[in-house]
């Protein structure tokens, strides 16, 4: 059994890597290749929300960030979208003939390759020192990441100059080592690339979660105050995870967006951003697998609804957001793990119910 | 300078809308601190009263006609008021103290709310209605047999899925039937026209122009706010109110109901979003998706004034309102024409409506760094304030 479930994580990878791509057409597969792009992002958002307790409804800024690095390094280096200066075309509609400065850099891949997750990173150690240090929590944390995602969701969607506003930056007609980015070829290894990095992912994940670091986090989330009376400052322990997060999520933001074509503001805006949680609260949070189980099932059921029933996903996200914080609080995951299932089982007399001392059981329990 | 003094007045009318939005959100939020992400969908559903009390009043025409607006400002309140009442009732009161889980259900019921007004139509209302009925009766008559098994609460549960899969049969029978299955509203944005009386100018003071239906919106914000001070600290309930806020448990012990006035708390707020969304109706066409516009702005506006205070509530709206109309449109530059080359590059980068917005966020981040609790702390002792 131990061996067993020591082989679990290698079999599901072993599926994903050579089964799924044999058992699913280049649709599907592109699909569960953004699946799991998302679960990284869900991952970050666990490692922030399950376990130091801050929901950030801003992580939309970070994921959109890592897809707008790949994306402008993408638009610049293919010939085809190249206008007369040799810059994009697009720059011609608003009557731009120089590259805007900061777009220099991304000429050269390798530059985009590390923008893609440092500069997530370095926004969001930014803003996260700014918020942390004047102890700003809980709820407030949470709005002020919305104000800041909905200050980056306006600028890029206002300067049409400098990014093409609400357009956004398309990457399936650009090229790579001269193939089409949208040829069902190129998305086959970028399902590739995503299976592997998302184990990578989780293993950052663990090593943030696990360890002394990890407890320090935990006891963020459980109880700030009485970590602060112990001599700990938690300002650098939620602004380095907060930093990490961020990084993930520019990742992920950059593998979707190659295997979805296009990056736009829409990736910012608010109702994006707070789907992301709920992938995590549906899988479950404070767990790592919970949330890649969460953002697969989510976006899978997502794919199935909106096939079928195009107006019914709406009512269905919501009544799943309502479902799970009332009723399924620890995710799908963390209801099996926490004898959820073995409950449900005992309560129609399949499974025994599990021995307690002294006996739960409803006469046991003192009247209050 | 007659420049700048219309454009402050038009900042004071976008700050009076901010301010009827987050009067509600203030109650809500600051006395009871549940976060209502849905709020703006309450407005959205008062603005869509509005219409329907219009269109009902359209036929009779004349003066009867003109009198429908304060008409339908009240049916709004009562309206969104009942509906807040009934989602506190059934849904905010299992989640309270744990604000973060309040934010992530009422976005669920923000969502259902936009498409259910989106594809809202007589058909789905008879099913939703069957639905329920089967869900209810279901529900009571298992609980008379099997209410003491341990399966209970799954077989409760399983009572409600069917009754939903009935619900969508039934929404799908009565669609058969045409008539039923016109959508009521539609996904497109529908249109109020203002009263005449509101229409055109109320005047002028010296050279400038008073829009009536500008200074109709400063007014009534102006009117809702002092209702609700006056509401808060003057009435008994108001009282109660303040009583539970301050300590439930205490607030028990001494006979206040605290269940009614929670109750209470969540529907004047969401009533008064209601109110707010009638206003809106006048500015120009409305649509499902309207609440998300507000919603941020206006937990922006409670976190910059210091929760639980309305005099920052106020200050807040008011302050956002007119830095958002002078940056937004310009008009520094028309003021002051011969400013250094650098800030007017500046400013004329921000001089749109969304940079504006990029702008006042901006402002309210730097500004928390300084007064992290906002204008107007709250004063107490607890750590975790």
């Amino acid at each position: 059994m131990k061996l067993f479930q020591r082989l679990v994580p290698w079999i599901l990878l072993a599926i994903a890597l050579f089964i799924l791509p044999a058992a699913l057409d280049d649709f599907r597969l592109n699909l569960f290749g953004r699946y799991f792009a998302l679960s990284i992002t869900a991952l970050a958002i666990d490692l922030i929300w399950g376990y130091t307790g801050l929901l950030s409804l801003g992580q939309g800024i970070f994921f959109a960030l890592g897809g707008y690095a790949v994306a402008m390094n993408l638009m610049l280096n293919t010939k085809s979208l190249a206008g007369g200066n040799g810059i994009p075309k697009f720059f011609e509609n608003y009557g731009v003939d120089q590259l805007p400065f900061f777009w220099q850099p991304f000429w050269s891949p390798v530059f985009a390759l590390i923008a893609l997750w440092v500069i997530p990173a370095v926004v969001a150690g930014v803003v996260g020192w700014l918020i942390f240090r004047n102890r700003i929590k809980g709820v407030y944390f949470s709005i002020i990441t919305q104000a800041a995602l909905m200050v980056f969701f306006h600028f890029f969607n206002g300067q049409q100059k400098l990014f093409d506003g609400t357009n956004g930056l398309k990457t399936s007609t650009t090229e790579l080592f001269g193939q089409l980015v949208g040829s069902p070829d190129m998305q086959a290894w970028f399902y590739r690339l995503t299976v592997v990095l998302l184990p990578l992912a989780f293993l950052v994940c663990r090593y943030f979660t696990s360890g002394r670091f990890g407890d320090a986090l935990i006891a963020i989330r459980d109880d700030e105050s009485r970590l602060r009376f112990a001599g700990f400052n938690p300002v650098p322990f939620k602004t380095i995870v907060f930093l990490v997060a961020g990084a993930l999520c520019g990742i992920s933001g950059a593998l979707y967006t190659v295997q979805s074509g296009i990056v736009s503001p829409q990736y910012m805006s608010i109702s994006f951003s707070i789907e992301m949680v709920i992938w995590v609260a549906v899988g479950g949070r404070g767990t790592l697998v919970g949330p890649i189980i969460g953002a697969t099932v989510v976006n899978y059921l997502r794919s199935l609804v909106s096939e079928a029933l195009p107006e019914a996903w709406l009512f269905v996200q919501g009544a799943l957001f309502i479902f799970v914080v009332v009723l399924m609080p620890d995710g799908i995951y963390g209801w099996i793990t926490k004898g959820g299932f073995r409950t449900f089982l005992a309560a129609f007399g399949i499974a025994k119910k599990a021995k307690t001392y002294p006996q739960l059981d409803k006469e046991a329990i003192p009247v209050d | 300078m007659e420049l700048f003094f219309s454009q402050i007045l038009d900042g004071l009318s976008i700050g009076s809308v901010l301010l009827l939005a987050a009067t509600g959100l203030a109650i809500v939020f600051g006395l009871m601190g549940v976060i209502n992400l849905a709020h703006g969908e309450f407005m959205m559903l008062g603005a869509y009263v509005t219409y329907v009390v219009q269109s009902a009043f359209k036929p009779m025409g004349g003066v009867i006609f003109e009198l429908y607006f304060p008409i339908s400002l009240v049916l709004a309140f009562i309206v969104t008021g009942l509906i807040g009442v009934l989602l506190e009732r059934t849904l905010i009161r299992q989640l309270y103290g744990r604000p973060l889980e309040t934010l992530l259900a009422t976005w669920g019921v923000s969502l259902i709310l936009i498409q259910l007004i989106r594809s809202v139509s007589t058909a789905m209302m008879l099913g939703i209605f069957v639905g329920v009925v089967v869900g209810v009766v279901l529900s009571k008559l298992l609980g008379a047999k099997f209410s003491e098994k341990p399966f209970f609460t799954y077989l409760n549960g399983l009572g409600w899925a069917v009754a939903i899969g009935i619900g969508l049969i039934a929404v799908n029978l009565f669609d058969q039937i045409r008539p039923l299955a016109k959508p009521w509203f539609g996904p497109r944005n529908i249109d109020v026209t203002a009263p005449k009386w509101l229409q055109g100018s109320w005047g002028m003071i010296g050279t400038i122009e008073l829009p009536g239906l500008r200074i109709f919106i400063i007014l009534l914000s102006a009117l809702l706010l002092l209702a609700t001070y006056w509401f808060l600290n003057k009435s008994v309930w108001g009282l109660r109110i303040r009583a539970v806020t301050q300590n439930r448990q205490m607030s028990n012990c001494l006979g206040i109901p605290t269940d009614r006035v929670d109750s209470i708390t969540f529907g004047i707020g969401s009533g008064l979003a209601g109110v707010a969304g009638c206003a809106i109706t006048l500015l120009g066409s409305v649509g499902p998706n309207l609440g998300a516009a507000y919603i941020v702005s206006g937990f922006m506006v409670i976190v910059l004034g210091g929760v639980g205070n309305l005099l920052g509530t106020v200050l807040a709206s008011l302050l956002l309102g007119i830095i958002q109309s002078v940056i937004g449109s310009g008009t520094l530059l028309t003021i002051f024409p011969d400013m250094p080359l650098a800030a007017k590059g500046v400013i004329e980068f921000f001089a749109t409506t969304s940079m504006s917005l990029v702008l006042v966020f901006i402002f309210i981040i730097v500004f928390l760094q300084f007064r992290p609790n906002g204008m107007f702390p709250q004063k107490g002792r607890s750590v975790d304030a």
